[in-house]
């Protein structure tokens, strides 16, 4: 593990004691109950989530949030499909989280347990967040640790047999400030160091490596990963009320990891309301990163390196997305309990495109399938499609 | 070490003066734009959060972006 995790717990406890003298009040979030319902299809998977959401306030200062989310998950992406498994299966996650306010100060804990056949997860979080200098600033600190149990699903339909592999644990250490710079500008900016250690790689995913004894003229291996992983993230986010009662923001956040990894993502956000019944609102997001350093997409021989990694997540790779949302007051003035209740429909469309992960399930040496030799198949993109409907009722 | 401590002493600094009365250059009857909640950062937690599982399952980066949460998306 590196220095960074330790200084940040003597930040946070600076943070804690220097905050006790501090005088005001904070506020807590309207209750409200969400009932939420998404699809996302796109390479090679369907995946469709259902989600309930209720937040309820038991006094000005304590608040309690539950969420139940359940995907289910049909098909597999590229390179699990390359091995010729299809996998079906659904995550259950369900999560408690508890707010508390005393004068200035935000407490928060919770707790998630996300279950699916072959993997197991569960995390607590615990953070605070300060208003001061008269409540033009907020910090925030917070720390999540996360128990993994990772497994292998043989991939039979009916009754799969799942082997369990292994464990792995993640710590995460975030800081945030948010400030109010003028009357309609208010900025952020968010860092989190996170560091794992176990089993890190997917057992799903394999590496490919050079081997003329074949037809195909390589073979699959198991992928050996590092045991530890560190990585921090950096983002820095601005919004701006425009005159005429719209909103408009930018965020860009950096990120580099012990693996190789260096990433940039910048998104532009625009919220139009118009009446008192409707918003739209727009978002493009860019992201781009490069390949780990154990990456490769096709090894010379098989045990080459000390690590070596065919996942497309570590694949030097960019991606857009574009992002068109609408909300529709249909109950402004409220209904039986509720003082309001909106509806939301979200279309997003995610393209992504590979630059050294090649197609290998649809081309290969073959005349079928094109007569590309190893390393020289196409390289792999493919469009994702995510669509999202919820209600949302304000109590 | 040295330059942790430095940041130590700084950001414990920084957060101390909190407890002193600055005069907020934006009164609190000037904030009736940003209580607008077309101004909130994070409008709709559920569809904030997994828009970030998605991302976060297809991408080889993460953090920062406010959400905590479980699954592996391995598949």
């Amino acid at each position: 593990m590196t220095l960074v995790p330790r200084h940040l717990s003597r930040l946070a406890a600076l943070a804690a004691l220097s905050l006790i003298c501090v005088a005001g009040a904070a506020v807590l979030p309207d209750d409200r109950a969400d009932l939420f319902y998404s699809t996302y299809k796109g390479g090679g998977m369907d995946i469709t989530g259902e989600s309930v959401l209720v937040r309820k306030k038991f006094s000005e200062n304590f608040a309690v949030e539950a969420n139940y989310f359940v995907d289910k998950v049909s098909g597999a992406s590229i390179d699990v499909l390359s091995q010729a498994s299809v996998i079906k299966d659904e995550r259950k996650q369900k999560s408690l989280s508890v707010d508390y306010i005393h004068d200035k100060t935000q407490y928060n804990v919770s707790y998630t347990n996300s279950t699916e056949r072959d993997y197991i997860s569960n995390t607590t979080h615990v953070s605070l967040s300060q208003d001061m200098f008269g409540d033009l600033t907020t910090v925030s600190l917070g720390f999540t640790y996360s128990h993994n149990t990772v497994g292998e699903n043989d991939g039979t339909a009916n009754v799969p047999v799942i082997s369990w592999l292994g464990h792995a644990t993640s710590r995460s250490f975030e800081g945030g400030v948010s400030q109010i710079l003028t009357r309609n500008l208010i900025a952020g900016v968010t860092v989190e160091v996170i560091t794992d250690q176990g089993l890190l790689s997917n057992p799903y995913r394999s590496i490919r490596f050079l081997d003329p004894s074949v037809p195909l003229g390589y073979s699959l291996g198991t992928q050996i990963y590092p045991n530890t992983h560190t990585s921090t993230a950096v983002e820095t986010r601005a919004k701006y009320y425009l005159p005429y009662r719209a909103a408009a923001s930018v965020s860009y956040r950096y990120f580099s990891d012990t693996w190789g990894i260096r990433a940039n993502t910048i998104e532009l956000d625009y919220t139009q309301p118009v009446s008192n019944k409707w918003i739209f609102e727009g978002r493009v997001r860019h992201y781009s990163q490069n390949a780990a350093t154990f990456y490769s997409d096709l090894f010379p021989f098989a045990g080459s390196q000390n690590f070596e990694a065919r996942d497309q997540n570590l694949a030097a790779s960019t991606n857009n997305t574009f992002d068109g949302k609408v909300t529709y007051a249909f109950a402004p003035q409220g209904f039986l309990i509720f003082k309001r209740a909106t509806a939301s429909f979200d279309v997003t469309r995610i393209t992504f495109k590979y630059s050294d992960f090649r197609n290998i399930k649809y081309y290969n040496d073959t005349p079928a399938g094109g007569g590309y030799l190893p390393g020289t198949e196409p390289l792999y993109a493919f469009d994702a499609m995510v669509y999202q409907f919820y209600i949302s009722m304000f109590f | 070490m040295r330059a942790s401590l430095k940041l130590v002493v700084v950001v414990g600094g920084l957060l101390s003066l909190g407890a002193c009365s600055i005069q907020p250059w934006v009164k609190p009857y000037e904030r009736d734009r940003l209580a607008d909640p077309i101004m909130s950062w994070d409008r709709d937690a559920i569809s904030g959060a997994y828009l970030d599982h998605v991302y976060e399952s297809r991408e080889g980066s993460r953090g920062a972006t406010g959400t905590a949460g479980g699954g592996c998306g391995c598949n």
